[in-house]
């Protein structure tokens, strides 16, 4: 029997990495972030996780702590935040160019100065070069779910994955997440074995000096690991839809069938607009809503589908890449230049620093889109 | 040595590092892991930061050592170390973690997670081998590089100006079981403590004097000369703080004068007599005070 | 349905605790529910608010609550701030741990709509001992609404509370609901 519980988006990820079994986890605390690393040393202390829980300096160390363990051939879980994951930036990439399939929760949390604690989405996009998978969340049960859903996928590509939720808005917000029988999860997520790990008897050296002639070798095939990574994802997707009843996808599609226009975004603010679509279409709009689920490897030929289909496509960024512009909205222009229809792309910038994302902000986006001119950088709701 | 004593093998013969590894003459670091890796034995695991030994363990598909490596960031030897023997411990397999780093990767970028690594008290064995400079970049200043001596960032009109950072002390005070230091031109000495830490558990440090031909300016055929030299003078002390207990594992019969030890180094060619005078009266200084350490008994 | 309640008290009053007993109780009754607290850093003693979505479908909004349909006020010294009323209608409700009648916060208050009033602090003293108002306020709450049934809120109690502060401690503070279900004033 699966058991629901009313929790936090935080304790969701907390839950899920308990249940895929992560071995080793080391962590530190930030505000959003800490309540995962909490109630996981409290499942390592009790013995409902048998796990090695290493309680580090600082997440630098964290994610260096967790490449160890995974080089050691062990599952390997951490959780962060903005700061947080700005100081693991070296490790980030060490995690990936060393194949290691770490799994990080990443609470999107504004980066400072000035401080702020709210949500969005520039801490994990600043991270978007250094080759992990990247799975934005909507829901509790999402980050739950997408916890197994990750480590399955990254452990085939070995490469690391972090799924993204929302600061407070799902890190602080109780919602229900249906937990499903160990065993079931356990079929679905065999223990992690690398084909090379630290091992007396197969000594090999990782990551020693590689010189022009082998390196750009060593990066195509994480590219490659990545495109197959896409295909990978979709699978274990679909695997996890057929074992427990929820489906997610890549490009989660909401109210398109019909749709001459649509909106695309990431994260809980998606589940807001579909709302706000829901109150469209009833206003005779045919409108609909790409939710972006994975980032890294990028949904292309996805975004091209539906792109192929619309006459107009709204993208909302709770992000922006300074002297451009919002940066979903650049990578789906850059998907779009090659693809045979090109509707117009909007792109809006809003939602910074936690502020508030209402129905009435979705709308009336998708309203101002009806007047203006798309090469513009719309800033939505800035009082200046 | 010693004319008069026959030799006896304390040790071991087996070799764990192929010849051949691309270090410079005469380099301390790279026997010091010969020595070391002699002492621990094969189930060894080797995590290495940033470092000449980034270098001699040789270019991708190659490896030097027998055992398994792993090349990790400048600052997480000990980061990685700890993550590697936690996953081994899960995996239920016995080695010895062995975290191997420079100078700069020990006193300077990574003190942060070794200080943390040592005060949760890993299991694992660290050893800096100390060459006194970021030798790998090509000879800049670390704060291991002592007082009056030239690098390229310390240039001979402004050599470094302040002393040595104390890393043994900086290592006890964390109240870790065991640290010892060890030169590479007492090989038994530095076996012996190996063999010893092995069979400990908990966080052990090494602090390794290992010559740096290259960014000392001393003749390679010195290498085992030069930190001898160290020990007589007592400007590198041989000691070991085993659970608290200072114990001092050579005193000089005669200590030497540190022009002794100076003089064989291009890095203090520059040094007048009054600034010889004040590295002398440092190191008689921190001797005494080590002398007195060890008469006290248990300290921690 | 789609009820949204808004919670006010002070940082160590258990209100957010309160928020997600409502909606605790509204799961194990089949609904679809959200709880959440104020966004941002809690502080003993500063006054925070708290807030529970309940449905009978889907909850997919993941933005704040503008316009409650009921407030529910922990602290008495709360009620003179006019964030107390804030987007709430004169359809709505108005709950709050007051020892004086409904008038008396309406004159404090002006709010217009509906005003019930239980003398949570005394009761939780005479309870729990403590003048933890959280769980008589949810009780006051259930008794005015019926958005969910008493017993499942004992029950989420029991859930909650045995694992944290034992039976003694969870039995107090079913008392203290049921004693706050059976004397809140309209």
């Amino acid at each position: 029997m699966s058991t629901v519980k009313v929790i936090t988006g935080n304790h969701a990820a907390s839950f899920g990495a308990r249940d895929s079994r992560a071995e080793v986890i080391a962590a530190y605390p930030i505000t959003p972030q800490t309540q995962i690393v909490e109630l996981l040393s409290e499942f390592c202390a009790d013995g409902t996780l048998k796990a090695k829980f290493i309680k580090v300096e600082s997440e630098h160390s964290a994610m260096a702590a967790c490449i160890g363990a995974s080089a050691a051939g062990v599952r390997a879980y951490t959780a962060t935040s903005a700061h947080g994951l700005a100081l693991m930036h070296e490790m980030l990439h060490w995690a990936a160019n060393g194949r290691h399939p770490v799994v990080m929760a990443n609470v999107n949390r504004a980066m400072g100065p000035p401080w702020s604690i709210w949500t969005d989405q520039n801490d994990s996009l600043a991270q978007r070069d250094t080759g992990w998978l990247q799975f934005y969340c909507e829901s509790n049960q999402e980050v739950y779910d997408t916890t197994m859903i990750a480590f399955k996928a990254c452990e085939q590509v070995l490469l690391p994955g972090m799924l993204v939720l929302d600061a407070f808005i799902l890190s602080h917000t109780y919602e229900p997440v249906e937990m499903p029988d160990q065993e079931l999860i356990d079929e679905f997520l065999p223990p992690f074995d690398p084909p090379y790990k630290m091992d007396l008897d197969d000594a090999r050296a990782f990551g020693a000096l590689t010189t022009p002639e082998w390196y750009m070798e060593l990066r195509y095939l994480i590219q490659e690991a990545h495109e197959k990574a896409l295909v990978t994802v979709r699978e274990v997707e679909k695997e996890f839809g057929e074992t427990f009843g929820r489906y997610y996808g890549t490009l989660e599609l909401y109210r398109c069938d019909d749709a001459e226009e649509v909106i695309l975004i990431a994260g809980s603010t998606a589940s807001t607009a579909k709302d706000a679509v829901d109150i469209m279409r009833k206003g005779g709009r045919k409108i609909g809503l790409a939710r972006i689920k994975l980032f890294r490897p990028f949904p292309n030929e996805e975004i091209r589908d539906i792109a192929s289909r619309v006459n107009k496509m709204i993208v909302i960024d709770r992000n922006v890449s300074f002297g451009n512009q919002g940066i979903f909205f650049n990578e789906i222009k850059a998907s779009l230049y090659s693809a045979k229809n090109r509707p117009p792309v909007y792109g809006f910038v809003a939602g910074l620093g936690g502020r508030d994302m209402k129905i009435d902000d979705i709308t009336g986006i998708v309203e101002q889109a009806d007047t203006c001119d798309i090469e513009e950088i719309l800033w939505w709701g800035v009082k200046l | 040595m010693s004319e008069k004593k026959k030799m006896r093998a304390t040790i071991p013969e087996e070799e764990y590092m192929f010849p051949g590894t691309v270090d410079c003459q005469g380099c301390g670091a790279a026997y010091a892991m010969r020595l070391a890796l002699k002492a621990l034995g094969p189930k060894t695991m080797v995590v290495i930061p940033a470092c000449c030994w980034s270098i001699i363990a040789g270019p991708f598909p190659t490896s030097a050592l027998k055992m398994p490596i792993y090349h990790t960031a400048f600052e997480t030897a000990a980061a990685v170390a700890s993550g590697v023997k936690a996953g081994l411990s899960i995996r239920e397999k016995e080695a010895t973690v062995l975290a191997w780093a420079g100078d700069g990767g020990t006193f300077d970028i990574g003190v942060q997670s070794l200080s943390a690594a040592a005060e949760r008290n890993e299991d694992f064995i660290y050893v800096c081998y100390d060459n006194e400079a970021y030798m790998n970049t090509g000879i800049q200043r670390s704060s291991a590089t002592p007082w009056g001596a030239w690098t390229t960032t310390t240039p001979r009109k402004h050599p470094k100006d302040r002393p040595k950072k104390n890393m043994m002390e900086i290592m006890a005070a964390h109240r870790i079981p065991y640290a010892a230091s060890a030169t590479v031109g007492h090989p038994e000495d530095f076996v012996r403590k190996l063999k010893k830490a092995r069979e400990i558990r908990g966080t052990r440090f090494f602090h390794v004097l290992a010559t740096c031909p290259t960014g000392w300016r001393s003749p390679p055929e010195l290498m085992l000369e030069v930190p001898r030299l160290a020990v007589e003078t007592c400007v590198f002390p041989l000691y070991e703080i085993d659970n608290g207990v200072y114990s001092i594992s050579k005193k000089p019969k005669e200590k030497l004068p540190v022009t002794e030890y100076l003089k064989v180094q291009g890095r203090f060619r520059h040094l007048t007599d009054q600034q010889i005078q004040y590295i002398q009266e440092h190191v008689d200084e921190t001797w005494e005070l080590l002398l007195k350490k060890e008469k006290l008994g248990r300290l921690f | 349905m789609f009820v949204e309640v808004r919670w006010h008290g002070r940082g160590g009053q258990g209100v957010v605790t309160a928020s997600e007993l409502l909606a605790g109780a509204a799961l194990a009754e089949g609904k679809y529910l959200q709880a959440f607290p104020e966004f941002g850093p809690e502080r003993m003693g500063a006054p925070i608010r708290a807030f529970t979505r309940i449905s009978d479908g889907p909850i997919e909004i993941h933005s704040h609550v503008y316009t409650p349909d009921i407030v529910v006020v922990l602290d008495p010294t709360l009620l003179e701030n006019p964030a107390i009323t804030e987007g709430l209608s004169d359809e709505g409700k108005l709950i709050a741990n007051f020892s004086g009648t409904p008038d008396e916060v309406r004159k404090i208050t002006k709010f217009m709509g509906r005003i019930y009033t239980v003398d949570a602090t005394r009761i939780a003293m005479e309870t729990i001992g403590r003048p933890i108002a959280n769980t008589c306020c949810v009780g006051a709450l259930v008794k005015v609404t019926s958005l969910v049934g008493l017993e499942q809120v004992e029950n989420q109690i029991r859930q909650m509370l045995e694992f944290k502060i034992g039976k003694k401690g969870a039995d107090a503070n079913v008392e203290a609901l049921r004693r706050a279900y059976d004397e809140v004033r309209s």
